[in-house]
């Protein structure tokens, strides 16, 4: 009788335990999402955007790359991509040097995650577009220049 | 205006699943100005994620430079067709949208 009750205990809290698992599960999905880095996309220039990103002194790296047209007919989409061949990246961000705020998007890669990730950015005007990544506690750049031509006149 | 559904096209290759989303929002500035010279307020995706069967594979932070309508593609490793690939976005006006496809 006692022996019973134990077992019905302790089928009773295991499945508790398995619940709460599984709650906790839902809540924090893998890994922890960061609040939306205010700081850095309102920082307007690219050391304000890097030192709110924790990146002031990122080393130029050729294992990343920038990846887009050498000129953008409209500024309003232009086609950018950032992949990194540095093991364990982390981070990856798109900054563009002459935007009014440069932080353009950031992503950040689990394990198991490409670190290549294509998407479309406004630019304002021809600008150097940087991609940031970060691999370990260290922060690599890369640059490209993206030429952009208002209004499709060409020059 | 309610939001309108993404596309999301999912397809594995060689154990790597390719994931292309085109998203329908404004992605609003706030730098520029209407017929009045009044600045119409920003209006953007701020967060992105992405989710295989559950499990985080891209979380992304937008800021007003992601062009209107944002194009995203990135691969991870792992995913098998028919397995749940899920986006879901909130935008600066706490506004969100959560769609899901099978990998094809």
């Amino acid at each position: 009788m006692n022996n019973q009750r134990r077992t019905v205990l302790k089928t009773g809290s295991g499945a508790a335990l398995l619940s709460m698992l599984a709650a906790a599960g839902i809540i924090n999905p893998g890994i922890a999402l960061a609040d939306w880095n205010k700081a850095a996309f309102d920082a307007k220039s690219m050391a304000d955007t890097l030192k709110a990103l924790g990146a002031e002194q990122p080393a130029d790296s050729k294992d990343v790359q920038v990846t887009g047209p050498d000129i953008a007919e409209n500024g309003a989409v232009v086609p950018v991509g950032v992949t990194s061949a540095i093991a364990g990246t982390t981070m990856m961000a798109i900054l563009i040097d002459k935007n009014p705020n440069a932080l353009a998007a950031s992503f950040t890669l689990p394990e198991g995650t490409e670190a290549n990730v294509q998407t479309r950015v406004k630019m304002g005007q021809t600008s150097n577009v940087y991609a940031l990544v970060k691999a370990g506690n260290k922060f690599y750049m890369a640059t490209k220049e993206i030429k952009v031509t208002l209004g499709g006149c060409g020059g | 205006m309610a939001a309108k559904p993404m596309k999301i096209r999912a397809s594995v290759k060689d154990g790597v699943t390719e994931v292309k989303a085109l998203i329908s929002h404004e992605m609003e500035t706030g730098q520029r100005k209407d017929a009045n010279g009044a600045v119409i307020p920003a209006w953007f995706i701020t967060e992105l994620t992405a989710t295989h069967n559950g499990k985080v594979v891209l979380a992304s932070e937008f800021g007003t430079a992601v062009s209107k309508n944002p194009y995203l593609a990135f691969k991870f490793k792992g995913g098998a067709s028919g397995d749940k690939i899920a986006l879901s976005w909130k935008d600066n006006k706490g506004e969100s949208r959560t769609d899901e496809v099978a990998i094809g």
